[in-house]
């Protein structure tokens, strides 16, 4: 295999762990967004977190797996992305350390102060995730100032943009929205019926965004369709997507709520697509000098390391397959608490 | 202060938290594994018990661990670019095989393991309980196949990065990549296997486990003796403790074996390592400093107690007392790690060593005896010990990761014919091949302001100080709270052979393996 086909091939498999990542946290993220405001009493909250409670720790696997494959297989994109989003990466680790112990602690105490900075942190920590992943995911389309060597050399205001802030909006109401209908599988009675709401609430205000960043990336960001004339049958995805879209309050209304839930899953993995689409073949664009852009074959490793990762991924994804659907058919239907609930 | 100091601190800061949590996870998982198999062969309720309070305690320091664990790897990336650019062929490979290999395999099993006792099979369950001790020791073989091949590399070549250049003929031609005037290279990998078997894997993997080991062992020991104190709990904390006893007595005595033979590697592999642990300035007959002061710029050791040639026993396992050691002298100024740090944290993990060995002796003698319970200094000093135990473990890789500076990649080291001396070059100072490392100056990110970096140390302090506080306090509560009745739905049966007959599906399959467990 030649070294460019293998880059391809791992920029291929980046994405479905992107994308892996972005369905399957994303909807911890999403709930963790919204727990504050659709769960009334503590009972309900502790649905709320344990609706997730299994699953969120294998489903942050999904990135660190990310991250790793980055640094093994595209190092200098991993070198120059990582040290570039430096303050934001920082804030990050701290959003899902902060989701992360929130789901720990607040049951271990029944004072209810104890447990009102619990649930403020997970929300925080949830919403701040989802935010930065979307602002990372808009400075990047936007691309950044580099180095020859790659580093970044602009300030962190530089990639503040009000593109990147609104992608990190969007991303933000793309996950509460998905939370929102994960919650609704998961639970039933008066909760479910109250996420009836919440479902279509967050709709809208995901499609309202969807539809300013969609012009605005169209319009303003020029990265966006720049393979679409190449290959006209990119098309598909966005048609796709816009169909998903649109079934995603069909099927609420009619009660199928897991049509919904598959509708939002696809939406987040044409969304991926769509962004991993407008960069390549780029991982980092310079908008400086194109000569300094981090490409998938300037940064990748060697023929070896490719070769040796894939041998990773076949034997070990399987695996990773396997018992993820072990443990989503161990917990599946709806939530109850028991003794070792958080 | 600038970058390079700044991410040091950082990264020592979060990855001395951050191991807190992994060798609890390391040790007590094995100890799990121990007390769920026996409870399956024997549906004795104590063991369920047991195994009940260490998963609770096993699942909130997990939780911690994952938390403060995705920092690191993060943290290579945003801190530290060009390092992560140098080794990223060789290095990642072995950090994405831990995702993909370790770190879904616990994080999926721990969610049965924490969650679904009452939702699986007790066959799966036990089956779980293996799979996430076997994640969080695959994990620690991958990331310490990756540090230490950072220590001894091995099964790479060095080579100069090539980039596309068109000439004016309109052809495309690979030539070195030059920036600034500097030949950009990387380490990229040869062979896997050397890779992941370099010179010092084995040693410092087993080095590491046993130490994990350690620390669940005296873990347990300090929360029963806790509880043998206070008389409280009695049976679960004679059971729990006695266990434990024997697991920290091998962990600890392997400790000191497989530390002996691994500082004999560290010579071979890095002499001015072990030069700096030992505080050894001059090529010769070393002796064995027992206590003192280095004193860098003298090069000598004040204040010293040694055992005259001693150093050159331990090296050399000499019984003339008397082969030269290579020394500090031999190592240009700029290629010395410091001294003060190596040699004391060296001596703090040696010396706690010792202490754990003398400690798990004392408690086996007056348990034999019967009369531990009336030895309550010496309980009181298992309550604590596990502190101690931490600080050994830390200090250990302090020694190991300041030892090695001034590299992140340390270059190879060339004896001479007979091994007793370094291949030096003019006025006997050895020559390391730059080529071949890299240096901790050099491998910091660039794209990172000091005011950036300042920020992020401090943030990272007060969170994890915080951080710190409230797993404490937690764990406090649920020590006191102490090991609880199995749950009601396992409590219909008086007994719990009786329950276990009545178990839904695998009643039959239950009984007979209880009679084999009866058996043995």
């Amino acid at each position: 295999m030649s070294p460019e086909i293998l880059s391809v091939i791992w920029f291929v498999i980046l994405n479905v762990l992107l994308i892996g990542y972005a369905i399957l946290d994303g909807f911890d993220l999403g709930v963790g967004i919204l727990h504050p405001f659709v769960a009334k009493s503590d009972m309900e909250r502790r649905l709320v977190m344990n609706s997730i409670g299994p699953l969120w720790d294998g489903n942050e696997v999904w990135l660190v797996t990310f991250g790793g494959a980055l640094f093994a297989m595209f190092p200098n994109a991993y070198a120059s992305i990582f040290s570039a989003f430096y303050l934001p990466f920082v804030l990050l680790l701290f959003a899902l350390i902060f989701r992360a112990v929130s789901l720990e602690f607040r049951s271990k105490r029944s004072s209810q102060s104890w447990r009102n900075f619990w649930d403020i942190l997970f929300f925080i920590g949830s919403t701040l995730a989802a935010f930065l992943f979307g602002v990372a995911v808009g400075a990047v389309m936007q691309g950044l100032e580099l180095s020859e060597l790659g580093d970044y050399q602009g300030t962190l205001l530089d990639m503040l943009s009000g593109f990147s802030m609104s992608v990190g909006l969007f991303t933000v109401s793309l996950l509460a929205m998905h939370g929102a209908i994960y919650l609704y599988l998961k639970t039933e009675g008066e909760l479910q019926h109250r996420l009836v709401a919440w479902m279509k609430g967050t709709y809208y205000l995901f499609l309202a965004l969807f539809v300013i960043v969609t012009f605005w990336s169209v319009l303003f960001v020029p990265a966006s369709l720049q393979h679409f004339g190449e290959y006209p049958i990119l098309w598909l995805v966005p048609a796709l997507n816009i169909l998903a879209i649109a079934n995603i309050p069909r099927a609420i209304a009619k009660e199928k709520p897991f049509y919904a839930f598959f509708s939002s899953c696809c939406t987040i993995a044409a969304l991926v697509f769509l962004f991993s689409a407008a960069i390549f073949p780029d991982l980092l664009p310079a908008v400086n000098n194109t000569a300094f852009s981090i490409t998938i074959y300037n940064a990748a490793s060697s023929v070896l390391t490719q070769k040796i990762g894939l041998i990773i991924v076949a034997i070990g994804m399987p695996m990773v397959l396997s018992y993820t659907i072990l443990i989503y058919w161990t917990f599946r239907g709806k939530v109850t608490l028991t003794d070792s609930s958080y | 202060m600038d970058v390079v100091l700044l991410s040091r601190l950082q990264f020592a800061f979060t990855i001395m938290f951050h191991y807190i949590f992994p060798p609890l996870a390391i040790g007590l998982g094995v100890i799990l594994a121990y007390l769920e198999t026996r409870y399956y062969l024997t549906k004795k309720p104590i063991f369920a018990i047991a195994s009940q309070f260490w998963t609770k305690i096993f699942v909130l320091n997990f939780g911690i661990g994952v938390a403060s664990g995705i920092v690191m790897e993060f943290q290579f990336g945003t801190n530290w670019a060009t390092y992560s650019r140098f080794v990223g062929d060789v290095f990642g490979s072995a950090l994405a095989a831990e995702g993909i290999f370790a770190f879904f395999l616990e994080s999926g099993f721990l969610a049965i393991v924490a969650f679904g006792r009452e939702k699986v099979s007790r066959g799966l369950y036990l089956f779980s309980m293996y799979m996430v001790a076997m994640g969080s020791v695959f994990s620690s073989i991958w990331i310490v196949v990756a540090n230490s091949w950072q220590q001894t590399p091995a099964g790479h070549h060095i080579v100069d990065i090539l980039r596309p250049v068109t000439l004016p003929d309109g052809s495309i031609e690979m030539v070195p990549w030059i920036v600034d005037g500097v030949i950009q290279r990387r380490a990229e990998i040869v062979d896997f296997w050397v890779m992941v078997f370099n010179p010092s894997t084995v040693q410092r993997l087993s080095h590491v486990l046993l130490g994990c080991a350690a620390v669940g062992g005296f873990f347990v020991l300090s929360i029963s003796a806790y509880y043998i104190l206070n008389d409280k709990h009695r049976e679960f904390a004679r059971h729990s403790f006695n266990g434990a006893l024997l697991f920290s007595l091998a962990a600890s005595l392997g400790l000191a074996i497989s530390g002996h033979t691994q500082a004999q590697d560290v010579y071979r592999n890095q002499p001015a390592k072990l030069a700096a642990f030992e505080g050894h300035y001059t090529t010769g007959r070393a002796a064995l400093n027992l206590i003192g002061w280095p004193n860098a710029r003298e090069e000598r050791i004040d204040y010293e107690i040694s055992l005259p040639g001693g150093l050159s026993f331990m090296v050399f396992d000499d019984l003339t007392f008397s082969k030269p050691v290579v020394g500090l002298d031999r190592f240009k100024p700029e290629d010395r790690p410091p001294t003060l740090i190596p040699f004391f944290s060296w001596r703090l993990m040696v010396g706690f060593g010792g202490l754990m060995i003398g400690l798990c002796a004392l408690g086996l003698y007056f348990n034999r005896k019967e009369q531990l319970s009336r030895k309550r200094p010496l309980l009181w000093a298992f309550v604590f010990a596990i502190g101690f135990v931490m600080v050994a473990n830390q200090s250990g890789w302090i020694a190991a990761e300041v030892g090695r500076q001034p590299w992140t990649v340390h270059p190879p080291v060339l004896w001479n014919e007979s091994g007793t001396d370094l291949v030096t070059a003019s006025g006997g100072l050895y020559q390391y091949d730059e080529k071949l490392g890299l240096r901790t100056d050099k491998s910091f990110s660039a794209a990172v302001s000091v005011e950036e970096a300042k920020t992020s140390l401090i943030l990272f302090m007060i969170l994890y100080a915080a951080l710190a506080a409230v797993w404490i306090m937690v764990l406090d509560r649920k020590i006191r709270t102490g090991p609880e009745p199995l749950p009601a739905t396992a409590e219909v049966g008086a007994s719990g052979v009786l329950q276990a007959a009545t178990d839904r599906q695998h009643a039959r399959l239950n009984e007979t393996e209880s009679d084999q467990g009866g058996v043995s």
